[in-house]
């Protein structure tokens, strides 16, 4: 696509005022893993409101899709790493209590230093996994 | 009330998730591919969503949410061993298949069984989390 920059800095805006609209309006900070985390595990609390944010983050690309606005996700479709990688990011993530939303976006933005260590933690570990399957199995 | 602000704002987070490009999976493994082809894109979306995140953090100052209680209180910023360690293992795992758990959700209606695999793995493992912490805790106060 011509432009990602523009479109990435645009869905970076609508990202943002998300993460505005949740803390604001409801007093929650906006972490994928943490909301649907807390779903899988029974931890999370004020499950109503948690389902009406998946319904949203579920249904309106959804939406956008059946009107045109399509996208390939170009997910792999060798089974050891979409479940190896999946394992990885669910246990990780919460561990780590936050994933690129919520210690990205919400703590970068609150000059958190847990959340600029696990976004360079994570970033590194992924930069070095990218570079390491296409050096070693040219995947 | 809650609900339909949590809905506006996961519509909100999906539709950007979706604009932005990172439910493409060769984008996000394009920004990690420091030593590659180097894809920016990822930069400029963490950039755009911060930006509004900042000026949400100022006017929590001295207010109260809309709906429900209180803003939520600044957490310890102890670096943690659990910190570190999960972070590298989401980390990897963001590598090997280039989905975090946001997108993962966003792109879950059109992302094939590939898509619907990696949530399943991932809600698994998040599933998991409780009971192996459980498992540590006891292995570390017995040593």
């Amino acid at each position: 696509m011509q432009m990602a920059w523009l479109y990435g800095l645009l869905g970076g805006l609508m990202i943002g005022t998300a993460g505005a609209i949740l803390l604001l309006g409801a007093g929650r900070v906006m972490g994928a893993s943490g909301i649907v985390g807390g779903l899988i595990d029974g931890t999370g609390q004020d499950r109503s409101s948690t389902i009406a944010f998946l319904v949203g983050l579920i249904g309106l690309p959804a939406v956008m899709t059946a009107a045109g606005w399509q996208v390939d996700t170009h997910a792999t479709s060798q089974l050891w790493l979409l479940v190896l990688g999946g394992l990885a990011v669910g246990i990780g993530t919460r561990f780590a209590n936050g994933c690129t939303s919520g210690h990205g976006v919400c703590g970068l933005s609150r000059l958190s230093l847990r959340g600029l260590v696990a976004t360079l933690a994570y970033i590194g570990a992924g930069a070095a996994t990218v570079t390491a399957l296409r050096m070693g199995l040219g995947l | 009330m809650r609900a339909l602000v949590s809905l506006l704002s996961g519509a909100f987070f999906g539709a950007g998730l979706h604009v932005s490009g990172m439910t493409d999976t060769n984008r996000v493994r394009g920004f990690l591919d420091f030593a590659g082809a180097w894809d920016p894109t990822l930069a400029f979306v963490m950039g755009g969503a911060i930006l509004p995140m900042v000026l949400a953090w100022r006017l929590t100052r001295g207010r109260q949410p809309l709906t429900g209680n209180a803003f939520p209180d600044r957490p310890s910023q102890e670096i943690t061993r659990p910190l570190i360690i999960g972070s590298v293992l989401f980390g990897v795992g963001w590598g090997l298949v280039g989905l975090c758990p946001g997108p993962a959700l966003a792109s879950i209606t059109y992302g094939g069984w590939q898509g619907a695999l990696f949530l399943a793995a991932m809600l698994g493992g998040m599933w998991a989390v409780p009971p192996l912490r459980r498992a540590l805790d006891t292995r570390s106060a017995g040593a």
